[in-house]
């Protein structure tokens, strides 16, 4: 019938478009917003892809996310950065083995005013408790991203219950790092952000990092292959030849070189 | 204000440029949704006139409930496509999550029901129209569908555009089933809201003019053709 | 053929149609036999039009039946036709219209194409064959059903109140056809509110008034002396629902 060529010819035409890909081998890493949208991956991937003729697509979205996205086994590669949740996730079995990758650092950014007064400070905790005695608006994640763990974890750490104090200046804005910088710049609030989002970040607004240093916005991010016992499909040898490749000098070396104007923004501590 | 001077600004850059990078989100843009248009209007199409025509038991709820579904938000509509075709999920097999197809199935479901109820409604009132006398020549309901369609072609040019307008513009199905991954699953809505979350504000604003101007060279074409046809056959 | 005797005579057994508790069409006895050219004539609202589409069978009657009691009775669908008071036509040519309804029927090839040519040919519509059906005039479209109606040589053929819409000249030609085509052998069966149309056309008449059927003659009969008061003062001009 009628309906059924125009069906099958719908469908050509979306199989057209994923036809292109499908003689070449690819595999799919499950990574955070925070890298894809600072631009490292853009700079990285075609690197080894020459190399190794392996296509990478990159899914970026919220930590959180993207760690349940590879329990249910819809990417091969995880990478993301909250080291106590890929732990979890290697001993529950659904990845086979963490490695360490590189790092870069967290940043206490607010309004140029700074009406908490906390510019120059290296102490993040005490930052932040100036922030909510001030009680200044403070703009977070709230989306159980690596970024908001480590939010909340330095709330905890400065002995701030947001949760019953929070009220009327904490705003959980649910969305990944873009966004919420976004929400920030309009509200004129605090916030907390990597490093390498907020420098490739374009609509910064009134903002400016205030505090920074402190060993505790130390921010981690590990590579983990999924596990091809939970999930055969994985592609064990080409997700393996990209965690091989990020961890070796090459790969260490290409993030190094990765500058956004003129600043490095992740520093590459794989251990060989 | 600054930023909407700028769009512009940006948008003409992105035109005369014919950035490869662009020319390929667009592309896969109009395929994606084109191609879910395709599919809707083969499904929607016959069932909104066999509803319009068919007696049956539960017509009239299932017509409201496809009133209802116009209103699906993307997002929905896109987390249940992802629940179904993950890994883990009963569709999981097909690998189809993250690739444009799945794209095209998620707008699908969409814009179906918008096709289906509009149509619906249009055969209603054609067959008020004509079924006396279709039915006086010896035409039965099943019949006279082709027919009808094919002589309310007009209004259902309009209502295919409706159709691939809430595709085009959608971003919420298409983010999640796609993944929005650079150069493979990347649409003019995602590219959009990518360089928001990117702070790129005039250029989000350009790239959405000149979607705009896409939705607009769609329509007009659409308008020309029903314009010359209907000049030459009343 | 078809416009042998084969479905005819059409019977009407306390033939009623009510719809939320209003009858319509009060208990209406009748048979309509082959040959003359009956018009149903009445008042408007008198409930004409209802009774024709009972007769065509577009509308089945709440009480009592209708039944064709000729010996192909079980092809009476396919052995009538319809015109209605405005054309109904697709948005095709005139010729495809009439194409349209050809093809329905289970006509095709040589046949198909002469029935084409003869029907437009007949209906004076030929050099209009190629346009648009709907550019066409009022009295224009209403030959084209006409012509419609011909092509499939139907034993019977309905006609609502066909000239209503049409201006003297139109509602001339119109009879004109109509007057052919009960020429070539197809039973006329048509409604009017219009006494001169009436005494042109009918060689029979049912008169209604109020859903009954109040007095049935031939035509002279009719006209020259009714037999109830009713008919009387319709034919008077007094006569206001």
């Amino acid at each position: 019938m009628k309906a059924i060529r125009l069906i099958l010819a719908g469908l050509a035409l979306a199989a057209g478009a994923n036809a292109g890909l499908a003689a070449e081998r690819t595999i799919r890493i499950a990574s955070t917003t925070s890298t894809e949208n600072s631009g490292l991956f853009k700079h990285i991937l075609p690197a080894f892809e020459k190399t190794s003729g392996i296509r990478v697509q990159v899914v970026a979205v919220g930590t959180g996310q993207a760690i349940r996205l590879a329990q249910r086994g819809d990417a091969d590669v995880l990478l993301v950065h909250h080291k106590p949740s890929e732990v979890t996730f290697v001993r529950e079995g659904f990845g086979v083995e963490r490695f360490d990758v590189m790092y870069n650092d967290f940043v206490l950014i607010g309004p140029k005013g700074d009406p908490a007064k906390i510019r120059g400070g290296r102490d993040v905790t005490a930052a932040l408790r100036k922030i909510a005695k001030a009680r200044a608006v403070f703009a977070s994640r709230g989306d159980d991203s690596g970024t908001h763990k480590k939010e909340l974890g330095l709330w905890r750490a400065a002995k701030v219950d947001v949760k019953t104090t929070g009220g009327q200046w904490y705003r959980e804005t649910g969305s990944g790092m873009g966004a919420a910088l976004n929400t920030a710049s309009g509200l004129n609030a605090y916030i907390l952000s990597d490093r390498a989002t907020w420098v490739a970040f374009k609509n910064k607004g009134n903002l400016a990092v205030l505090v920074e240093g402190d060993r505790r916005l130390f921010n981690q991010y590990g590579v983990i292959l999924v596990n091809p016992k939970k999930h055969p499909h994985v592609k064990v040898k080409d997700g393996n030849a990209f965690i091989t490749w990020l961890t070796s000098t090459e790969g260490q070396k290409t993030i190094a070189a990765f500058k956004v104007k003129g600043r490095q923004l992740f520093f590459p501590n794989a251990k060989r | 204000m600054v930023v909407v001077a700028n769009a512009f600004g940006e948008a003409l850059h992105l035109l005369t440029s014919f950035d490869a990078e662009l020319m390929g989100i667009i592309g896969l843009s109009l395929q994606v949704s084109l191609g879910a248009l395709v599919v809707a209007a083969a499904i929607g199409l016959p069932f909104g006139a066999a509803l319009a025509l068919y007696e049956f038991p539960g017509r009239r709820p299932i017509a409201v409930f496809l009133n209802a579904l116009m209103g699906l938000p993307p997002v929905v509509v896109g987390l249940f496509v992802y629940l179904a075709l993950s890994r883990a999920g009963p569709f999981g097999f097909f690998e189809l999550l993250f690739t444009p197809t799945a794209m095209v199935i998620a707008q699908t479901i969409l814009i179906t029901p918008i096709i289906a109820a509009l149509t619906r409604q249009l055969t209603e009132d054609l067959w008020r129209e004509y079924g006396e006398q279709l039915r006086s020549l010896g035409s039965g309901a099943g019949r006279a569908i082709p027919t009808l369609l094919w002589d309310g072609r007009y209004a259902l040019v309009t209502v295919l555009l409706a159709g691939l307008g809430r595709a085009m513009a959608e971003v919420g199905a298409v983010i999640i089933v796609g993944g929005n991954i650079a150069g493979y699953t990347r649409v003019m809505t995602t590219t959009i809201a990518l360089e928001t979350s990117k702070g790129n504000l005039s250029l989000a604003l350009g790239l959405g003019i000149v979607l705009m101007l896409l939705a607009l060279i769609v329509t007009a074409a659409a308008y020309l053709v029903r314009e010359t046809a209907v000049r030459q056959l009343g | 053929m078809a416009t042998n005797n084969g479905i005819q005579p059409l019977h009407l057994e306390q033939v009623s149609y009510a719809v939320r508790g209003r009858t319509l069409i009060d208990a209406i006895d009748a048979t309509i036999t082959a040959g003359e050219r009956t018009i149903i004539l009445g008042p408007n609202g008198a409930g004409k039009s209802l009774l024709l589409r009972l007769c065509h069978g577009l509308i089945a009657p709440t009480g009592g039946r209708v039944a064709w009691g000729g010996p192909f009775a079980r092809e009476a669908r396919k052995r009538q036709a319809m015109v209605f008071q405005r054309p109904v036509m697709l948005r095709r040519s005139a010729a495809a219209n009439i194409d349209y309804a050809l093809g329905l029927r289970g006509f095709s090839g040589a046949d198909r194409k002469a029935r084409l040519a003869e029907a437009l040919r007949n209906t004076g519509l030929a050099e209009l064959a190629g346009r648009p059906a709907r550019v066409l005039s009022g009295g224009e479209q209403q030959r084209l059903a006409l012509a419609r109606a011909w092509a499939l040589e139907p034993e019977v053929l309905f006609l609502d109140e066909p000239t209503a819409n049409l201006d003297p000249a139109a509602s001339r030609e119109v009879e004109r056809i109509i007057g052919a085509i009960h020429a070539s052998g197809t039973k006329i069966v048509m409604t009017s509110h219009d006494l001169g149309q009436a005494r042109r056309l009918a060689d029979e008449v049912l008169f209604l008034h109020g859903g009954r059927l109040v007095e049935r003659s031939p035509a002279e009969a009719f006209f020259e002396r009714p037999r109830t008061d009713t008919a009387d003062a319709f034919m008077r001009g007094e006569l206001y629902w």
